[in-house]
């Protein structure tokens, strides 16, 4: 992805856009979810609720407890698996449902296996809630699609022009070449256990590593259930059955709270990498003592949100989590209508 | 420029100091001069670009994005050079180039405080990401990537298998890019000619003495003063203290370097003078105050008044007496030391013991706050250049011991990055309070710190971040060298090399030490 013109000279001063005075919209943020009056629909309530529509497997979108839930087939067999919950009604990419005379439909958001766009239309205004999403080719999930709208409410994780994620093919590359110059040791990875770990799975398998990858045991079950899924991810073991020595040059991924954890103790030699869109900041990799940054994430860049942003034009932009602050800024400046929605709780779900 | 860029980022991520030695001289016998020879001076913070300062990078940022969105951005980052080059965008169509470090060097030492943004922007313009962050720090300074003067010595001296002692020497005479110090030690060039400068020499030092008996006619007594090792020299009209890693700490020590106004090097230890202790010599703590500064106030000058207390004289004018035995040197070193001015410099006395059993007694009973313990030289020794048997030994006092309670752990580094292994610890007040008196991550064996690792996770009370509070319960018999006053601590003191000594599984936490105890140690 390019990156935007560079901004030179002067800056116009912000334009700030105050929509509180207005009638009540009728989308309404609130700090445990964006709740849909017409429809008495909430979109990833914190806290349970009867009507919830789901955006994707992660803790901080995905509860247990709800009454009814509406999410992709592959979201309701990630919460099945996490939560325990029922299954709800199972809603295909470009299908939906109609309720209290809003169209609900699902979209693809490139995020994670499953993670879906929720686009509404209520009396001719079309709106999207874009739950996470990226843009960058996954072979774990499907593509993200861009759905016009004309409220788009958007995440922000790394919504600072620090955030920009390079090719992951150079990230993976990172973890081959420590194993050429160390061939004694093992790369400890540490990945998010929904979505991360499967996507440096496929991209270690894409780049040609053919040797069986060891698994943390907090990763087994969501990796068979990928490949249930129809994600193949070649030959996985569990470091728990495998003697020490055979690790030796081999790839381990394990989740990032494992990295310093006892566990780490049966490895030999690991060297510690993380993939995480944060390690792009040198004193975020070296304060949980990372020897190989890899960035690489599941969220949109700063280069992605904005790209997002001036593709789609929308009339308003809403920011649900994140670093809205900058993103908030950074529409200021492009004179684009926007408002943040202080949603609290949805830092600490994946790790970037 | 990629490279470098590509070194510091590898020294960023290892603590482990034997795969930046490894780094650094893989770099080193792989590029060509002179830009290791700058390589090797950024990573020392030994250049200096006047014109180029923090606020010129920042200023400059505002140019390239909104003001706004870099303070966001600083914030989160935590570092303006860093920030700088991470948010720099990066224009369609243009070519990213890589300068080797010496364009890089010579553009920057071009630029004045009117020419330097519009250097630095195009520098920004042609790099890519990880060599705008090696450049700003090249330029602005302050590496941090954890790399001493002494760990790339050693790393030059290991990349050209050459001897440390002799780069320690040649070093501090040239300049970067020490393009005479490559061709030396690479090519088997002739050795640079330093005569008349005043570079540091590679210091004697000493080992434990382990013994039970040395024969002291053989052996002189000196005591062992608890300050920093330095070396002063004045020749060819130029002073300069060196620290003991050879870090040129002139700066730090005008009032030493001013005062220093005769030909030669000494070596001996600097102090500074205590009220506490009548103009005497003062604890380490009080010296602390003066290290690691870059200017001096004259406050501070007056307050921590700093001296030298000499034990040794390698260069008496021209004359080089490294090759002489120490009782001649020493008989130089006396007539030489009464010639200073006496307010900066005073002769480390040889102290008069009968015997070997009078010195266990004098060691024992030392608790002067000055003192660490004693010497013992050979009476015969010239003056070696670094750790050679057989000629000094320093013999500690023995340590002080206090029964304390462990409050707080944290995790450790590399190996130890499982394990809870730095442990807080505190004694009793008055009213029954614990209050903390000291830190400690040394001591005990692997067994032991899997223990003390499985009490601190089974005992956890609370956590900040990397750290947990414990339940109060595990008395730790702490080992330190002395005790000292700090206004630092709440507990009022500070232990100097606290270590642990012993577990003491079998004491009641309410039978551990009290403050007051420690405060009757205080020497």
């Amino acid at each position: 992805m390019k990156a935007p013109p560079p901004l030179t000279g002067t800056f116009p001063p912000p334009i700030r856009y105050y929509t509180m005075a207005k009638a009540k919209h009728w989308i309404e943020p609130h700090p445990q979810g964006i709740y849909v009056r017409p429809a008495d629909v909430w979109i990833d309530p914190s806290v349970p609720k009867e009507n919830a529509v789901v955006t994707h497997g992660h803790a901080d979108h995905a509860r247990g407890g709800h009454g009814d839930v509406w999410a992709t087939p592959e979201t309701l067999a990630i919460m099945g698996l996490r939560y325990g919950t029922e299954a709800g009604t199972p809603i295909g990419y470009g299908e939906g449902f109609e309720r209290g005379g809003v169209r609900f439909s699902l979209h693809s958001a490139g995020h994670v296996l499953g993670s879906a766009q929720v686009l509404m239309e209520y009396q001719g205004e079309r709106v999207v809630v874009t739950g996470d999403y990226k843009r960058r080719p996954d072979p774990t999930c499907a593509p993200f699609a861009l759905v016009p709208c004309d409220i788009f409410i958007t995440e922000a994780t790394f919504g600072l022009p620090v955030f920009q994620h390079p090719p992951i093919a150079g990230e993976i590359a990172k973890i081959f070449a420590r194993l050429e110059a160390e061939p004694d040791s093992s790369i400890l990875v540490g990945a998010y256990a929904l979505g991360k770990a499967q996507r440096v799975i496929a991209e270690l398998r894409r780049a040609g590593w053919d040797q069986p990858i060891y698994l943390h045991g907090a990763q087994v079950r969501m990796c068979e259930l990928y490949e249930e899924l129809g994600v193949s991810l070649g030959e996985l073991r569990l470091v728990m059955d495998t003697p020490k020595e055979d690790m030796r040059g081999q790839i381990i991924i394990a989740p990032p709270s494992a990295l310093t954890d006892k566990w780490s103790r049966r490895l030999p030699n690991p060297v510690t990498a993380m993939a995480s869109g944060w390690m792009r900041v040198r004193g975020r990799a070296r304060q949980r003592g990372v020897e190989i940054p890899l960035v690489i994430s599941d969220h949109a860049d700063w280069d992605e949100l904005t790209a997002t942003i001036r593709e789609l034009a929308p009339k308003e932009t809403w920011i649900t989590h994140g670093s809205e602050d900058g993103l908030l800024r950074w529409c200021e400046l492009h004179q684009i209508k926007a408002r943040a929605l202080a949603m609290v709780g949805r830092e600490d779900g994946d790790d970037g | 420029m990629r490279r470098f860029a590509a070194l510091i980022d590898s020294l960023v991520y290892t603590r482990s100091r034997n795969a930046k030695l490894a780094a650094i001289s893989a770099y080193l016998r792989a590029t060509p001069d002179p830009d290791r020879g700058w390589a090797l001076a950024a990573l020392t913070d030994s250049l200096d670009f006047p014109a180029v300062k923090s606020a010129t990078i920042r200023n400059l940022a505002g140019t390239r994005i909104d003001p706004e969105l870099f303070r966001l951005s600083r914030h989160h980052v935590g570092d303006t050079a860093e920030t700088v080059a991470l948010v720099w965008p990066e224009a369609e169509g243009r070519e990213q180039s890589d300068p080797n470090i010496d364009e890089v060097v010579q553009a920057l030492s071009a630029a004045n405080r009117a020419t330097a943004p519009d250097i630095v922007a195009s520098l920004l313009d042609s790099l890519d990401s990880n060599s705008r962050y090696a450049m700003l720090k090249l330029a602005v300074g302050g590496m941090r990537v954890g790399v001493s003067a002494r760990l790339a010595k050693t790393a030059f001296a290991q990349a050209f298998d050459v001897a440390l002692d002799d780069v320690e020497e040649l070093w501090h005479a040239l300049d970067p890019p020490y393009e005479a110090l490559f061709q030396w030690a690479e090519k088997g060039g002739e050795r640079p000619d330093l005569s008349a400068t005043p570079f540091f020499r590679p210091f004697m030092l000493s080992h434990p003495f382990e013994g039970d008996h040395l024969d002291l006619d053989q052996y002189a007594v000196e005591w062992k003063w608890d300050g920093i090792r330095v070396q002063a020299v004045h020749l060819g009209g130029e002073t300069r203290l060196y620290s003991r890693g050879g870090d040129d700490i002139s700066a730090s020590f005008p009032d030493i370097v001013e005062a220093f106004d005769r030909d030669g090097v000494i070596d001996g230890e600097l102090l500074v003078r205590g009220t506490d202790q009548g103009g005497e010599a003062a604890s380490f703590n009080a010296l602390q105050k003066r290290l690691g500064r870059k200017t001096v106030s004259k406050k501070m000058r007056q307050e921590f008044p700093a001296f030298v207390r000499v034990y040794d004289l390698l260069m008496d004018g021209e004359d080089d007496l490294r090759l002489s035995p120490w009782h001649e040197r020493r008989q130089r070193l006396e007539s030489f030391v009464p010639t200073l001015n006496a307010d900066h410099f005073d002769l480390s006395a040889v102290v008069d013991v009968d015997d070997f059993a009078a010195l266990e007694v004098m060691r024992a009973g030392a608790r002067d706050a000055a003192i660490e313990g004693v010497m013992l030289k050979r009476r015969e020794s010239p003056y070696l250049a670094g750790r050679v048997t057989g000629h000094w030994y320093k013999w500690k006092r023995d340590p002080l011991n206090a029964d304390c309670v462990m409050m707080y752990a944290q995790r450790g580094n590399g190996r130890r990055a499982s394990f809870y292994s730095d442990y807080t610890f505190g004694c009793w007040t008055q009213d029954g309070e614990l209050l903390p008196v000291g830190k400690a991550y040394s001591g005990f064996t692997d067994e032991e710190l899997k223990w003390l690792d499985r009490f601190v996770r089974q005992n956890t009370l609370n956590r900040f971040g990397p750290v947990r509070e414990v339940k109060k319960s595990l008395v730790l018999e702490v080992a330190f060298d002395s005790i000292h006053k700090s206004k630092r601590h709440k507990s009022g003191l500070a232990m100097r090399f606290p270590r642990i000594h012993r577990i003491r599984k079998d004491k009641p936490a309410e039978e551990a030490d009290r403050i007051a105890t420690l405060q009757a140690m205080i020497g």
